[in-house]
């Protein structure tokens, strides 16, 4: 019996039929959903007979176009997770006044905030920006693909398996309820005992190393994959926001790692890194979380800077106001980003002296970040400016953005953060500049370079809905919290004692009602533009008179991006291609030279995840295993040698006239 | 920048704006060189994290108590001969001689696997002494630095084999060549690390 | 033109509602607290200058410059004007200049750790005060308030006397939390094993709100206490009263009160060990627990096993005058006293 026992925990861990939650009725209720959404889905593909082309043409993809998309339907998945989050902590935070314990088990609750954080920042908004970098950057560089394509699909399928660990949270186990962050002593393993800072855990090791390989990835295709002529200070402003994002990327998830991996040996192996006795610091991690943690939020917000200086460009039918002085900004904003980490935890009593260094650099960044948003707005002033979806976002973004700027700069006092930091203050703050900076951002990014992607517009009319429901949304969801932070009221509660705060809240539950709207606003949008494709076609590749390279490809491109490799002389070089009488050849094809697909990406992710499953349930024997076949995967996948191919010339010529045809029929 | 009047409308041959034939550069060599500078950063955070609690004995010992410098020496000197090995190891595949390079490389393999092997020694005995990375912070620090480094050496004794495995029936051809020099970034880049380890860990300890 | 007052006083307007609807951290009772209050007004109004007129020429901008308005002027090459950058970058800059100056001047001015120069603005200390002490526990999840010149101690209730200057040492038993009253001052954090402090004086009597601002587990909601301010004749019969009603608060009680627990009742005590809350910093309450600030003045061989016992080496103790324990005034001087000082 013995030995019996032993098995079954080598195997099992603390993995039993009791880690999942049956008696909570909302899981219960959540999983049904689940379920029944993803037999749909699954029965929709089979229907289509779609499975081959899912694992030929997407899963084993090395396409950078083809892994953006994936990158950003994962984003907008989980971001149906992360939001019904937000409605649910709305809601008992309107409800719980009083006596009344709200309608959800407190336990529920702390969880649910630790992983609405964790979702947004990691497997929704980060997903966006490297899933529309991954789409835009090979195109504006006027280059076929990424440096290292097989590593591409590796780091998205590693940041699908770290949100996939997290999914699974919530139905096997349970996740951390710590704050997204994590700090211990409530971290640590006497803190909290379960799993849930294990999943937290894992979910982002893996997640982090998909990301750092995508940061490598990118600064390599950008240094080294820019079409002849291109010189660093002629590429599109959105491209050198992407080389500061990925150069921030490579310079702070390593401490993510390190960090990430110190808790766990301090849950697992019982080391003293943070834990009180035994020389342990905690306030080592805080400095290291937030050493990482600042950069992260850059990481976030110069992508979508990216996008709206190319998109106030294009709608303004203007040159960007100010380029060399954008890429000076955008370049001290990066240096600047590593100056400021400990303006997030002014509280911990640091001194005065220390305190205000770091006060006074978390403001001067704000003098490069004011730069670029006045030189948008001249970019605008003598423009002639069409309001299409991605202008309006734009101009949403410059006024919310410029708020919740605001609001961080009156934080980074020292002594008003005293007053202010873990309020309601400092929550409204951040989704300030998170949603109307890059959530904004990536809307209109998205609707930008939709028509680029699937080669029709989207929907304006319900496109129009969704921005209107977000703003007004946003602000009525939000505002309320400034004013309950000054009212002295702290984050992570989950009920409350003095009715006169209930009515902000149930403002703000409103107000994310309203987000709700305009979300299946957008989700309305992608169906209708669908159905109506043939109207909303673009024929051309060159919807909106665009300035860049990617807008001289057929809408969507061909899977080698360019038949001939573009020369650049110029700034704007597509502008400058079509001022110049520009034609497309027709003809005298050449032989293209292009990476295969591979699973070697998809089944190495998969693997990482069962050895984090397997680590976070200590079923040390699927550690054990595929752990070794993860290690022996990667080697036999390094003896493959022959990776790439070549489209015939042929087949070119066939592609290409086809897209002639098209643009002569429209002509 | 302003455009000059005249040219703003004037037509060009398309072919101004296009090459037929274009190779981007091999990035592979520079991808690699970043990865590294991430790792770098990693063992800045555990070299940090050393600092913080180097002192952190909880009535324990320390440096001086349990660092034993001639074994150190030992390590540190087939690390660093290791380095010289494999330099010789790129010398004969500049050569194109394939029996020359998997002789040394194997000559690096094996300082390596010495190199752990005394290492893994002195870590049993702390252990056996009971002084192992539960017992204070600041030994926390000292197995998460010195440790790390070994798992990396671990892991580029695995390469260094596999790449054996891989020239030997493959050859020298460019891509091999390219991943010895990925290789080779990555040792001389622990021997770097390992530097700062008996300096600022073995060397600064004991003189506490 | 586009109402630029209209705009200008909109955007003032929520300034104006800061004095009412219950905001305190806006209408603090305390010096400390109002002192930050008026800092957020005055960095507000300084950005402004640049908000609003961004605010203002973004609706303006895409207004004037709309397609449709064939009036407006249309220069698509113009992207570049040396004179505008130097406003762009120049203005913010002097801005940030000026912020940056008043930041470094309160920063240190109402550093928690410094000792109060003033009751409020118009009164000075008297040259012969003395403030009074706090020793304040974080426990999960309550409040435990020691005060060590009148032997008592409360759990969840603390009562000052108005106008006279407190200086609390904050520490915690096992989870972060942070000490925030915001009647009175600015929060910090506690933290286990080690002291911070927080000067503050209360200027109004009445009863505020005490809690934590940094979550800290399944009871952190209900971690709240009542703050009153009181004269000193009220002050002292409260002290009066803990000494009647309370029981004693030594290492077993302490150990008791530490099991999890929370919405606990106000709970008095009167008389606490003396060691206790010293004990307590140095995470020595149990028994033959040792305590931090001995572990760290030992040699090697020495010291705590890992089943608790205490065993002793051979070798010599190199103890210092930083071993002797440090009393308040010490601990006030340097920032935290943490196990990896010596």
């Amino acid at each position: 019996m013995q030995d019996k026992t032993d098995l079954t925990s080598l195997i099992f861990g603390r993995l039993s039929l009791e880690s999942i939650p049956y008696h909570e009725p909302i899981l219960i209720v959540t999983f049904a959903i689940a379920a029944l959404a993803g037999l749909g889905v699954i029965g929709f593909i089979t229907h289509k007979r779609f499975w081959g082309t899912l694992w030929r043409d997407w899963i084993t993809s090395i396409d950078h176009k083809k892994i953006g998309i994936m990158y950003i339907i994962l984003a907008f998945v989980m971001l149906l997770r992360g939001f019904s989050d937000a409605l649910m902590m709305r809601a008992q935070q309107a409800m719980a006044f009083g006596g009344s314990e709200g309608f959800l088990p407190p336990e529920h609750y702390d969880q649910l905030f630790t992983v609405h954080g964790v979702i947004m920042i990691f497997f929704v908004a980060m997903p966006m920006i490297v899933g529309i970098m991954n789409f835009v950057v090979p195109l504006q560089l006027g280059t076929r693909d990424v440096a290292f394509p097989f590593l591409n699909n590796f780091s998205f399928w590693l940041t699908a398996s770290g949100a996939g660990l997290t999914m699974i949270s919530l139905f096997v186990g349970e996740f951390g309820k710590t704050g997204w962050l994590a700090f211990p002593p409530l971290s640590g393993i006497e803190g909290s005992p379960g799993v849930g800072v294990d999943y937290y855990i894992w979910s982002l090791q893996i997640a982090g190393v998909g990301t750092l390989l995508s940061g490598v990835n990118f600064m390599v295709t950008i240094i080294k994959n820019r079409a002849p002529g291109m010189t660093l200070m002629k590429m599109p402003i959105f491209t050198w926001t992407a080389l500061c994002t990925n150069i921030l990327i490579v310079v702070s998830f390593p401490i993510l790692t390190v960090v990430l991996a110190m808790l766990s040996m301090d849950r697992m192996l019982g080391t003293h890194f943070f834990t009180n006795d035994m020389g342990g610091n905690m306030m080592m991690y805080v400095n290291l979380i937030w050493i990482w943690g600042h950069p992260e939020v850059y990481i976030l917000i110069l992508p979508a800077f990216g996008v709206f200086s190319e998109v106030v460009a294009t709608f303004s039918g203007k040159r960007l106001f100010g380029y060399s002085s954008m890429v000076y900004a955008t370049i001290v904003i990066t240096v600047l980003s590593y100056l400021v980490w400990m303006h997030h935890f002014f509280t911990m009593g640091a001194g005065a002296s220390v305190n205000a260094f770091f006060g006074i650099t978390t403001m001067i960044i704000s003098i490069p970040t004011g730069a670029k948003l006045f030189n948008w707005l001249f970019t605008m002033y003598r423009g002639r400016i069409r309001f299409e979806l991605p202008m309006m976002w734009t101009v949403s973004f410059m006024v919310t953005f410029t708020i919740g700027g605001m609001t961080g700069v009156l934080l980074a006092v020292p002594p008003a953060d005293f007053v202010l930091h873990n309020s309601l203050f400092l929550v409204a703050h951040f989704h300030n500049v998170i949603i109307g900076g890059v959530l904004f951002g990536m809307f209109a990014a998205i609707n930008y370079w939709f028509p680029k992607a699937f080669g029709y517009k989207l929907d304006d009319y319900w496109g129009k809905w969704s921005f209107w429901l977000w703003t007004i949304g946003f602000y009525a969801a939000f505002m309320p919290l400034y004013v309950l932070g000054l009212m002295g009221v702290t984050r992570r509660m989950n009920h409350f004692d003095d009715a006169s705060l209930q009515i902000w809240f149930v403002i703000a539950a409103v107000g994310a009602l309203m987000i709700l709207g305009g979300i299946v606003a957008s989700i309305i949008q992608f169906v209708v533009s669908y159905r109506r494709r043939d109207e909303l076609r673009d024929h051309t590749g060159d919807i909106w008179n665009g300035r860049t390279l990617e807008w001289s490809t057929s809408s969507p491109p061909p899977q080698y991006n360019f038949a001939f490799t573009p020369v650049v002389y110029d700034n704007d070089a597509w502008t400058d291609m079509k001022k110049h009488g520009f034609e497309r050849p027709r003809e005298g094809f050449l032989p293209i030279h292009m990476p295969k697909n591979t699973a070697a990406g998809f089944v190495l992710a998969m693997l990482s995840a069962a050895c984090g499953f397997g680590l976070i349930w200590h079923m040390w024997l699927l550690v054990g295993v595929s752990f070794v076949a993860l290690i022996g995967g990667i080697i036999i996948h390094t003896f493959n040698y022959n990776r790439d191919y070549h489209i015939s010339a042929e087949d070119v010529t066939r592609v290409e006239n086809e897209r002639s045809q098209q643009m002569d029929r429209y002509a | 920048m302003t455009t000059n009047a005249t040219d703003a409308t004037q037509n060009l041959p398309s072919s101004h704006f296009y090459v037929r034939e274009h190779h981007p550069e091999q990035g592979t060599l520079l991808g690699f060189w970043l990865y590294l500078m991430s790792d770098c950063l990693l063992f800045a955070g555990l070299f940090a994290t050393y600092a913080v609690l180097s002192h952190s004995y909880a009535g324990g010992p320390s440096g001086a108590d349990i660092f034993d410098l001639p074994l150190v020496a030992l390590n540190t000197s087939f690390l660093l001969v290791s380095s010289i090995t494999f330099g010789f190891a790129m010398l004969q595949m500049q050569l194109k001689r394939v029996n020359g390079t998997l002789l040394w490389l194997g000559v690096t393999g094996l300082l390596g696997v010495a190199f752990i092997g005394l290492e893994l020694y002195e870590f049993a005995h702390l252990l056996g002494e009971g002084f192992g990375p539960q017992r204070s912070a600041f030994l926390t620090a000292f197995f998460a630095l010195v440790g790390t480094h070994g798992l990396h050496v671990s892991f580029g004794i695995i390469w260094i084999i596999v790449l054996m495995a891989q020239v030997k029936r493959f050859g020298l051809t460019t891509d091999n060549n390219r991943r010895l020099m990925c290789l080779s970034m990555f040792w001389h880049f622990l021997d770097v690390v390992w530097i700062g380890v008996f300096t600022f860990v073995y060397l600064m300890g004991v003189l506490q | 033109m586009f109402f630029p007052r209209l705009r200008y006083g909109l955007a003032l307007f929520p300034l104006t509602l800061l004095g009412g609807c219950g905001m305190v951290v806006m209408d603090p009772s305390g010096d400390i607290a109002s002192q930050q209050a008026d800092l957020i007004i005055t960095s507000t109004l300084l950005m402004l200058i640049v908000i609003v007129p961004v605010i203002f020429l973004t609706f303006f901008f895409a207004w004037r410059y709309r397609k449709n308005n064939k009036t407006a002027a249309y220069h698509p090459e113009w992207d570049h004007s040396t004179k505008l950058e130097l406003v762009i970058w120049g203005v913010p800059l002097l801005i940030i200049i000026a912020l940056g100056l008043i930041t470094w001047i309160s920063t240190h001015k109402l550093d928690p750790y410094r000792p109060l120069d003033r009751i409020d603005v118009n009164q000075p200390l008297a040259a012969d005060h003395k403030p009074l002490t706090v020793q304040v526990v974080s426990l999960d999840w309550k409040w435990l308030f020691i005060y060590p010149e009148q032997g008592i101690a409360s759990v969840n209730e603390l009562v000052t006397p108005v106008d006279t200057p407190i200086r609390f040492h904050i520490t915690s038993s096992d989870m972060m939390n942070s000490f925030y009253i915001p009647a009175l001052a600015g929060q910090i954090y506690s933290m286990p094993g080690m002291q911070t402090t927080l000067n503050a004086v209360i200027n109004d009597p009445g009863e505020y709100q005490g809690f934590s601002a940094n979550y800290s587990g399944a009871g952190f909601s209900d971690m709240r206490f009542k703050y009153h301010g009181v004269s000193d004749d009220k002050f002292d019969a409260w002290v009066q009263k803990a000494k009647q009603q309370g029981g004693t608060l030594n290492r077993p009680e302490y150990l008791e009160l530490a099991q999890p627990s929370s919405s606990t009742p106000v709970t008095y005590y009167n008389s606490v060990a003396q060691d206790l809350y010293h004990a307590i910093l140095n995470r020595c309450v149990e028994e033959g627990k040792m305590c931090m600030d001995q572990m760290m003045m030992m040699g090697k061989g020495d010291g705590e096993m890992a089943d608790g016992t205490i065993k002793h080496g051979e070798k010599q103790k190199h103890g210092d005058a930083s071993a002797e324990k440090m009393n308040s005034d010490d601990m006030a001087r340097k920032h935290k006293d943490g196990q990896d000082r010596q």
